[in-house]
């Protein structure tokens, strides 16, 4: 039965932190109980710039897909997807493309049953509980929504995902399977925590994020790169979050190293 | 009064304040699209004649539709309306107050909305994801529960104490109870005779939390009494806290699979055609009696052979001979019925009876002497009567003093013994006696190295001229320099090389050293010819090979035919099956035929003037009657006297073997006997001495 959640799910216990529930907060969401917001108010007091990190994760996330649709992309998975509060994958793809597909995935059902109550109505989206490092089963669940095609371009996307699978799962691997079975044409968007250019405070970040469900794994910019192997990275390349083809009419940010993250998206060619 | 140009700078400026103040979830081309319309309906609410704080409201809810719902936002709007709104779109100070109440109103009323609906989703989320879990347990728990009850193998779940709580439908099949009745059973109930001993300690190893599995092959009473047969596997179950919690049991029918090992087993450690225990069987029950670990444990062993089976096999056919066999076994069956005893077949019409705790001798030769009579009853196959007798060695030892080999080994030399002292009887073991056979085998089998080392010499026995006491022949003799025991003579060793075969190297070396040696001989004396004899063995003499050995060793030695002297026993010579055409083909070629030990067989003389024999050799016995001083008319003298003149009357010449005394000399010589051999003129000697006598010419 290993590799396969498919007896019982992963336990809901909502005395837990939620990742995705304290990424709703810091995105101004109420998706989110108490002992979400107190770990929130705690990594924010450590870190005052997380709030920024996440939202500029979350702002990354729609100029990428903007992009994405742009370059014809219609098919989108979205990898540890959470909690999707406001701007979320569907709603920017389906604005831009109507006939784009999106498939969030997330290891919380909760996360899920929110996304599924979200999403009812929604014929062109889907959600399915799965872990990330579980690939198969991913691609498997997420094939048989009938909402992708996986022999045609797809994005998959692992917005503040990776972090949370520690070096001992061997996150390489799972990219490498995805990277595998991703058609010619398709994209890969990866963005990730990393200490690089970091002030030591988001060490003890890390450690007090080890709360929710998962630890964070702070990872260097090679580290980061390693998840591109055989793909050509679109420009401007792996950068912290706010370099990544920023608004035009945005002042330019003068540390983008505060985010205290990198951004980047392949093309498998 | 306002103008459109404030209400856009208005517009820009909010835009700037809501940008820096929270997450902005859309681009600035629409936030600014946003904040334009919104710029436009505050202004127009400014203007309105009268006041609706529903439209002022509208613009704080529509920031929170928008998901700008960070605090800071509303506290931006609230002072730009209070500081700009007035400017921008002309309106009094009373009326821009309302609009900034009705605006906080409208902001505080949709978020508390918000909050509201996303909390309620959020909860009816968290339930449903519950819910979605029980469903996926449920249908866990239903395909467990389906493999439970579906399974082909047997499952059964026991508590702690012994209860049995649950069993599936093949375990219930498989013992012929019903599930329900299975329940009511504790383990101990389903114990079987045959358990090993250290099952239940296993069991206890299990419950008690030492194991966390045990495997082994379990037999069961089913409720019918019969009984199946399992390959058991139990496993402890632990709760979260890792107590043992209850025992899963596995069973597997191998009934029919175990009768199947059970019959190869048979196949593999019994005789086919008398059922007997066969020679494998019989090896395993020694070496567990001998493994028993008593030093004072006897055992006693009957190795039986049926005396002349072969005949029956050939003149009345196999079938016949396997029903006496499969009598045989009935009967000694029947013989061996005691406690510890125990009838074998080992091969062909070899049998063994072994009495395992033996009393002693005594027991075991009762037993033979009763099985001899038993075997000896007539028996009946079809329309066949006979009677077979059989011949036994009998051992019986403590187990201490020897091993299952040895003890079979001695078994079957007695019986060997037992078939040469004239069969249809038994013979006790006697150690003096085997280890004197033990000897001779070992002698057997160290001949052929023998060869191969050297270890044969020959030695030569002058031949004398009775009337002049000239040299005119030597007998090669063989010694072999066993490099233990010393000299031996040919007696001791020349049967053991028939048996074996070893005789044909061995005489083809013997002829070709005692040509060599004549050759010699012949080439420095040519003035004095003596002549060498070698014995041949029957089955030399009956190699077809023989004339053309001999002639290829003549060839390479370069001796003259004439010099050599072949002496053959007479029954070898007689044999009418024998080499009578070869030896005619030697004498052809001017070797000489001798017949040794004349007179200790048929002596037959009519026949004898057929052969191509040239010399006869009186046997020692008859010179040996003429040793007696007074017996002058004794009736050996007469004999050896018939012979002689029976013996020149067709050309051929005797010699007298074993001549020890003058007196028997003389005798032999007035009754006209031509050549003596014997210690009175000369022991066996090297050949150096040999040649000394040639050059002297006589022997004194």
């Amino acid at each position: 039965m290993t590799g396969s959640s498919d007896w019982v799910p992963a336990g809901i216990d909502v005395n837990r932190p939620s990742a995705a529930r304290v990424y709703d907060y810091f995105l101004g969401g109420a998706h989110n109980f108490a002992v979400d917001r107190a770990l929130a108010q705690q990594i924010a007091a450590m870190t005052p710039n997380i709030g920024e990190t996440m939202r500029s994760n979350r702002v990354f996330l729609r100029r990428a897909v903007r992009y994405l649709v742009e370059h014809g992309v219609r098919q989108f998975l979205d990898i540890g997807s959470g909690i999707p509060t406001a701007g979320n994958v569907h709603e920017i793809a389906l604005a831009a493309a109507p006939d784009a597909a999106v498939v969030y995935v997330d290891i919380d059902p909760v996360a899920v049953e929110h996304s599924r109550a979200i999403l009812s109505g929604v014929d062109r989206a889907g959600v399915i509980c799965a872990d990330v490092r579980d690939v198969d089963r991913v691609l498997g669940e997420a094939g048989r929504l009938g909402l992708l095609d996986f022999s045609r371009p797809v994005a998959v996307l692992l917005a503040g995902v990776l972090h949370f699978v520690p070096d001992s799962d061997e996150p390489a691997a799972t990219v490498a399977a995805l990277r595998e079975a991703m058609a010619p044409g398709s994209y890969l968007l990866v963005s990730h925590a990393t200490a690089d250019g970091q002030p030591s405070e988001v060490v003890e970040a890390q450690r007090l994020s080890g709360r929710t469900a998962t630890e964070i794994v702070l990872r260097t910019r090679e580290q980061i790169a390693v998840y591109f192997e055989g793909f050509s990275l679109v420009d401007p390349g792996l950068v912290f979050i706010p370099l990544w083809r920023p608004d035009p009419v945005d002042p330019a940010d003068e540390h983008p190293e505060q985010v205290g993250a990198y951004a980047g998206v392949g093309r498998k060619d | 009064m306002g103008s459109q140009g404030g209400l856009t700078d208005f517009a820009a400026c909010w835009r700037r304040l809501v940008a820096h103040e929270g997450f902005v979830p859309m681009d600035l081309g629409g936030l600014d699209a946003l904040l334009g319309r919104l710029t436009d309906r505050l202004a127009e609410a400014a203007r309105a004649e009268a006041f609706d704080p529903g439209a002022a409201g509208a613009v704080g809810s529509a920031l929170v539709g928008a998901h700008l719902t960070e605090p800071a936002v509303l506290a931006a709007t609230v002072s730009l309306i209070g500081t700009h709104l007035a400017a921008a779109a002309g309106a009094a100070p009373d009326r821009i107050v309302a609009i900034q109440a009705a605006v906080a109103a409208g902001y505080a009323a949709a978020i508390r909305d918000a909050t509201m609906a996303e909390q309620e989703l959020l909860g009816r989320s968290v339930l449903s994801a519950h819910a979605s879990a029980e469903r996926a347990l449920r249908s866990s728990e239903a395909r467990l529960r389906a493999v439970f009850h579906g399974a082909a193998i047997g499952i059964g779940v026991s508590t702690m104490d012994g209860r049995i709580v649950q069993v599936n439908q093949a375990f219930a099949d498989l013992l012929g109870y019903t599930a329900e009745e299975m329940c009511s059973l504790v383990v101990p109930q389903l114990s079987h005779p045959e358990d090993p001993p250290e099952m239940w300690k296993m069991y206890e190893a299990l419950i008690s939390g030492v194991q966390d599995h045990v495997r082994m092959e379990k037999a069961y009473y089913r409720k019918d009494g019969a009984v199946v047969w399992t390959d058991l596997t139990a496993s402890l179950i632990r709760d979260e806290a890792g107590a043992p919690e209850f025992t899963i049991a596995m069973v597997q029918d191998i009934t029919d699979r175990r009768r199947l090992k059970r019959r190869l087993e048979y196949q593999a450690t019994h005789d086919p055609l008398t059922g007997l225990p066969n020679r494998t069987m019989v090896g395993d029950q020694l070496e567990r009696i001998f493994d028993t670990g008593d030093p004072d444990a006897r055992v006693g062993l009957c190795y039986l052979d049926l005396d002349g089976f072969k005949r029956v096999n050939d003149t009345l056919g196999h079938q016949v001979g396997d029903e006496l066999l499969v009598a045989v076994a009935q009967r000694l069956r029947t013989c061996a019925a005691g406690l510890g005893q125990l009838a074998g077949r080992m091969s062909g019409d070899e049998f063994v009876l072994l009495v395992e705790q033996s009393r002693g001798p005594a027991e075991l030769t009762a037993l033979a002497e009763k099985t001899l009579a038993v075997l000896a009853e007539p028996y009946q196959l079809g329309q066949h009567r006979m009677r077979v007798s059989a011949s036994i060695g009998v051992v019986e030892s403590n187990v201490r003093t020897t091993s299952p080999a040895e003890l079979m080994k001695a078994a079957d030399l007695t019986l060997y013994v037992a078939k040469s002292e004239g069969r249809s009887r038994f013979v006790m073991y006697d150690a003096d006696r085997n280890a004197r056979q033990a000897a001779r085998y070992e002698l057997a089998a160290a001949l052929p190295d023998a060869l191969d080392r050297n270890e044969f010499s020959l030695v030569y026995q002058p031949l004398v001229g009775l009337a002049d006491q000239r040299l005119t022949g030597v007998e090669a003799l063989l010694r072999w320099q066993h490099p233990v025991l010393g000299e031996l003579t040919p007696d001791s060793f020349i049967t053991l090389a028939e048996e074996t075969g070893i005789i044909l190297p061995l005489g083809r070396w013997v002829l070709e050293q005692a040509c060599g040696q004549a050759a010699e001989w012949a080439r420095c004396f040519p003035r004095s010819p003596v002549s060498v004899s070698v014995n041949i063995t029957v089955s030399q003499a009956h190699e077809p090979t023989l004339p053309a050995e001999v002639e290829s060793i003549l060839a390479r030695t370069g001796l003259d035919p004439s010099l050599l002297v072949l002496e053959l026993t007479e029954s070898a010579i007689m044999d009418t099956n024998g080499p009578l055409q070869a030896l005619a083909s030697l004498a052809e070629r001017g070797i000489r035929i001798a017949i040794d030990d004349f007179g200790t067989g048929y002596s037959n003389f009519a026949y004898l003037r057929r052969l191509p024999v040239h010399t006869l050799k009186l046997a020692g016995p008859f010179v040996d009657g003429l040793r007696d001083p007074a017996g002058g008319d004794s009736v050996d003298e007469l004999i050896v006297e018939t012979i002689i003149r029976l013996a020149h009357a067709i050309g051929i010449s005797v010699t007298a073997e074993a001549v020890e005394t003058r007196l028997q000399a003389d005798r032999l010589r007035a009754l006209g006997c031509d050549t003596g051999q014997g210690w009175l003129f000369a022991r066996p000697m090297l050949p150096a001495r040999v040649a000394d006598l040639l050059r002297d010419g006589t022997v004194s």
